[in-house]
């Protein structure tokens, strides 16, 4: 069972509905007209590898929006978190000198502590001051990339750490770091999700918060986990991509956002919460990635590109709900 | 008084999705009467004054306005032939001042296509002044109080000028003084040669201030009285009056006088006085009272679900503080709302989630069970003979008697000992109704102490063994024996009789 209509069931019935696989007819069709259009470039494993590295960032990004969009929430604050992270993090690193080890360490330490307490900031925004999680994320979206531009001085925040570059632009078994990281946490997410009590909570909650209240649930501290968890997974990502450049640009990771949510919406989580899958978010992710290397490929003006993506996401949206 | 009709409902029906919910009512309304239409929840009052307000089309017959057939589509239209409604729930905008909410949906324009403020606000003026209120055009709806607000629906629903005014439970939100103002202005519409049909669950209102009395009991027109002709008991018992079928189980007095629930003196915010009961051993022990009485709300307080303003809950004897239902489950406690599908289950989850929802805790290690997940979810399908072609079924497409299994089962996997049970049979068929009396009966043979909630009284009358009868967030009455028959709960209900513990 690859496909999880919700997140907490398994498949409902023994008839075959081809709409629990929308996504997955979606993807393997989307690959064959990548390969004819593309033959032979796409194909090359040197294209795929550069393709799922490409999207590895937002799409680690992607698993811990996936949870929030289950629980009924939203988080518009994503792209900004991992700018300030990573430029927080090469900062505390900076203050060990020059490719200190244990630099790296406080990097890797920096970004993922500090991303995580700023998805929970947004978490306690949502569930304690009770503001709808639509306007906190965009209040926050807008304080924490204003923070990380005025801590860089609207400049470069540099590393003068050499060996911090290796993680994000390092290769293990033939894949890059960061597609191994995307891989990992989109497993143990989707165990978290699918195999545990407070997988199904989310979903019990994002379905019917009433019930979910009636039914004994701690409502407000299940829909506070995911912002923590969307923290962390903004917390590596923040770090692979500040590693992969070795430097972080204040304005860095603009639209992450909007790339994380159309790789929910594509992997058929819908916007209304209650069920969902993370590997449908893989899914998702890697075909916002195929569409990108397909009009590289075929030369289309990169002004289009987001055109494109558009239409992908209004198509998967149609074929999901229309009844 | 002239005996002239000026509405006459004639052999007018209506189903919904084929249950017949009014059944060929003939109602001749005078001119210039307050006509009170009387009867139990669920008895049809409120599809009968939507259909006469438009709101709904009947499905047989046919209404007669001053001699002639009038076909009235919607309220709009009900309006413009002078038939208006003051609804129980005021459809005010509190933003907008009072001209412009009596005339929201209907406002004059001038020439130009603004909108005519200063018709607008001299016809508001003309319309309060005849209800001799005081309030003023221009004052904000959020800075008045329920009466006034009521004064200004009353104005909006007269702005056509309007022959017949429907008033559907006008009094639930008003206090005494503002009920007598109410009644002034009802009086002097009266004289003014309104027609006025009155909705209301409190006979003794009805009393005072209606010339007739219409009594709908199950669809049917059961009786109709001039107000010298009928008093108080007799309206509760026309209302009532019903065989008992044989679908419930013998009742069985609780052998035990153990105190497994006590409520002292709970009181919640604008919804329940001061109130104490308790539950024993073995026990089935009905909650009677109208819509709004406050069970429901006692209920979630004992649950933890809302706020104690005030008061104690004691179980097996030991006073425990619950704040939050998680605290009831562990102290043996369980709640089935009357909103199954809002409250109750998850429609689009299926039986192995919702059945497990609860005590989950119970089914994970590290990773969640599903094997034992499936053994218990079997195991209450059986139990409940529950209906579903598989376990995966998503509850939204299981009928609303084997939702209410499920939604059982899901509270009997907490391992409750007492268990609460708001309206346990809304909305389900008689099989399964049956066969959920079977079952509750069955549970106090295994130690369980039930409170039944529920505004059927043949409900109430069939399962419990002791009743407390609850009007206005208060106890207005106990019962037990034989005591728990219809017209005893209806004068405790409605008013009539007051506080006579036993």
């Amino acid at each position: 069972m690859i496909f999880n209509k919700t997140g907490t069931l398994e498949n409902t019935g023994t008839k075959f509905n081809w709409r629990d696989y929308t996504t997955l007819i979606g993807f393997i069709a989307l690959f064959l007209i990548a390969t004819i259009m593309g033959w032979p470039y796409f194909l090359r494993s040197r294209n795929l590898i550069t393709l799922l590295r490409q999207i590895s960032y937002t799409g680690i990004i992607a698993l811990g929006m996936t949870l929030i969009i289950i629980s009924g929430g939203f988080d518009l604050s994503v792209g900004s978190m991992t700018a300030f992270a990573g430029g927080v993090a090469i900062f505390a690193m900076n203050t060990f000198g020059p490719d200190s080890g244990f630099g790296v360490l406080a990097a890797i330490l920096t970004a993922i502590v500090f991303a995580t307490f700023l998805g929970a900031f947004n978490g306690f925004l949502i569930t304690k001051w009770k503001i709808a999680p639509f306007i906190a994320t965009l209040g926050t979206m807008s304080i924490y990339r204003s923070l990380v531009i005025y801590f860089a001085q609207a400049g470069n925040i540099e590393s003068v750490n050499q060996r911090y570059g290796r993680i994000g632009s390092g290769v293990f078994l033939g894949l890059p770091i960061p597609v191994w990281m995307f891989f990992a946490i989109a497993a143990v997410l989707h165990v978290f999700l699918n195999h545990t009590r407070t997988g199904r909570y989310l979903c019990a909650v994002g379905a019917n918060e009433q019930v979910a209240r009636f039914s004994a649930i701690k409502v407000n501290l299940i829909r506070f986990i995911p912002y923590v968890i969307t923290g962390f997974t903004v917390g590596v990502s923040a770090m692979l991509w500040s590693s992969r450049l070795n430097s972080m640009n204040p304005s860095d990771c603009a639209g992450y956002e909007l790339d994380a949510i159309a790789a929910v919406v594509i992997g058929g989580t819908p916007m209304t919460g209650g069920r969902g899958s993370i590997i449908g978010t893989v899914i998702g992710a890697i075909m916002l990635g195929i569409i990108n290397n397909m009009l590289v490929l075929a030369g289309v003006s990169s002004y289009l590109q987001q055109a494109a993506k558009g239409v992908v996401i209004i198509v998967a949206v149609l074929l999901q709900y229309k009844k | 008084m002239a005996e002239q009709a000026i509405l006459e409902v004639q052999a007018i029906s209506k189903e919904f999705s084929g249950v017949r919910v009014l059944n060929s009512i003939n109602l001749p309304i005078h001119r210039g009467e307050i006509l009170g239409l009387i009867g139990e929840n669920g008895a049809g009052k409120s599809t009968l004054i939507k259909i006469i307000n438009g709101i709904y089309t009947p499905t047989e017959g046919s209404l007669t306005l001053n001699g002639e057939e009038v076909q009235i589509r919607d309220a709009h239209s009900a309006k413009s032939l002078g038939i208006a409604m003051v609804p129980q729930e005021f459809n005010l905008v509190d933003s907008l001042n009072v001209f412009e909410n009596i005339f929201l949906g209907s406002e004059p324009r001038r020439k130009n296509g603004l909108l005519d403020k200063a018709k607008m606000r001299a016809r508001s003026k003309e319309l309060l002044d005849r209800l001799e209120t005081d309030i003023s055009v221009e004052a904000k709806i959020s800075t008045l109080s329920v009466a006034e607000k009521q004064m200004v629906e009353v104005s909006k629903a007269m702005i056509h000028d309007a022959k017949i005014l429907i008033f559907d439970e006008p009094t639930t939100t008003l206090t005494q003084h503002e009920i007598n103002i109410l009644f002034d202005l009802m009086n002097r519409l009266r004289d003014d040669g309104v027609t006025m049909i009155f909705v209301s669950h409190k006979l003794k209102e009805v009393k005072t201030l209606c010339d007739r009395v219409a009594v709908l009991r199950d669809g049917d027109l059961v009786d109709v009285s001039t107000i010298d002709e009928i008093d108080e008991q007799m309206m509760a018992q026309k209302m009532v009056g019903r065989e008992l079928t044989a679908i419930f189980p013998d009742k069985a007095d609780p052998e035990s006088d153990e105190v497994v629930l006590s409520v002292k003196d709970l009181s919640v915010d604008g919804k329940l006085d001061s109130v104490s009961l308790n539950l024993k051993k073995g026990e089935i022990l009905g909650l009677a009272g109208l819509v709004g009485a406050g069970r429901t709300e006692l209920a979630e307080a004992v649950m933890g679900l809302r706020r104690k303003q005030s008061g104690r809950v004691s179980i097996y004897g030991k006073e425990i503080a619950i704040n939050n239902p998680r605290t009831a489950i562990d102290n043996k406690l369980g709640y089935i709302s009357e909103d199954r599908q809002g409250r109750g289950i998850h429609t689009d989850f299926d039986l192995l989630a919702n059945t497990t929802l609860i005590s989950l805790k119970d089914y994970q290690n590290v990773l969640l069970d599903k094997k034992k997940i499936r053994e218990t979810t079997e195991k209450y399908v059986d139990l409940f003979n529950t209906k579903t072609s598989s376990l995966k079924k998503e509850l939204q497409y299981l009928s609303g008697g084997n939702q209410q299994k499920v939604y059982l089962s899901k509270w009997m996997d907490t391992n409750p000992e007492i268990l609460i049970l708001d309206e346990p049979t809304r909305g389900i068929d008689i099989n399964a109704k049956s066969e959920i009396y079977q079952f509750i009966n069955g549970l106090t043979d295994q130690g369980f102490s039930l409170i039944v909630i529920s505004s059927e009284l043949e409900e109430i009358i069939g399962l419990c063994t002791r009743v407390y009868v609850l009007r206005e967030g208060k106890i207005a009455g106990e019962l037990a024996g034989d005591h728990i028959n219809e017209e005893e709960i209806m004068f405790y209900a409605t008013g009539v009789k007051v506080m006579e513990q036993i």
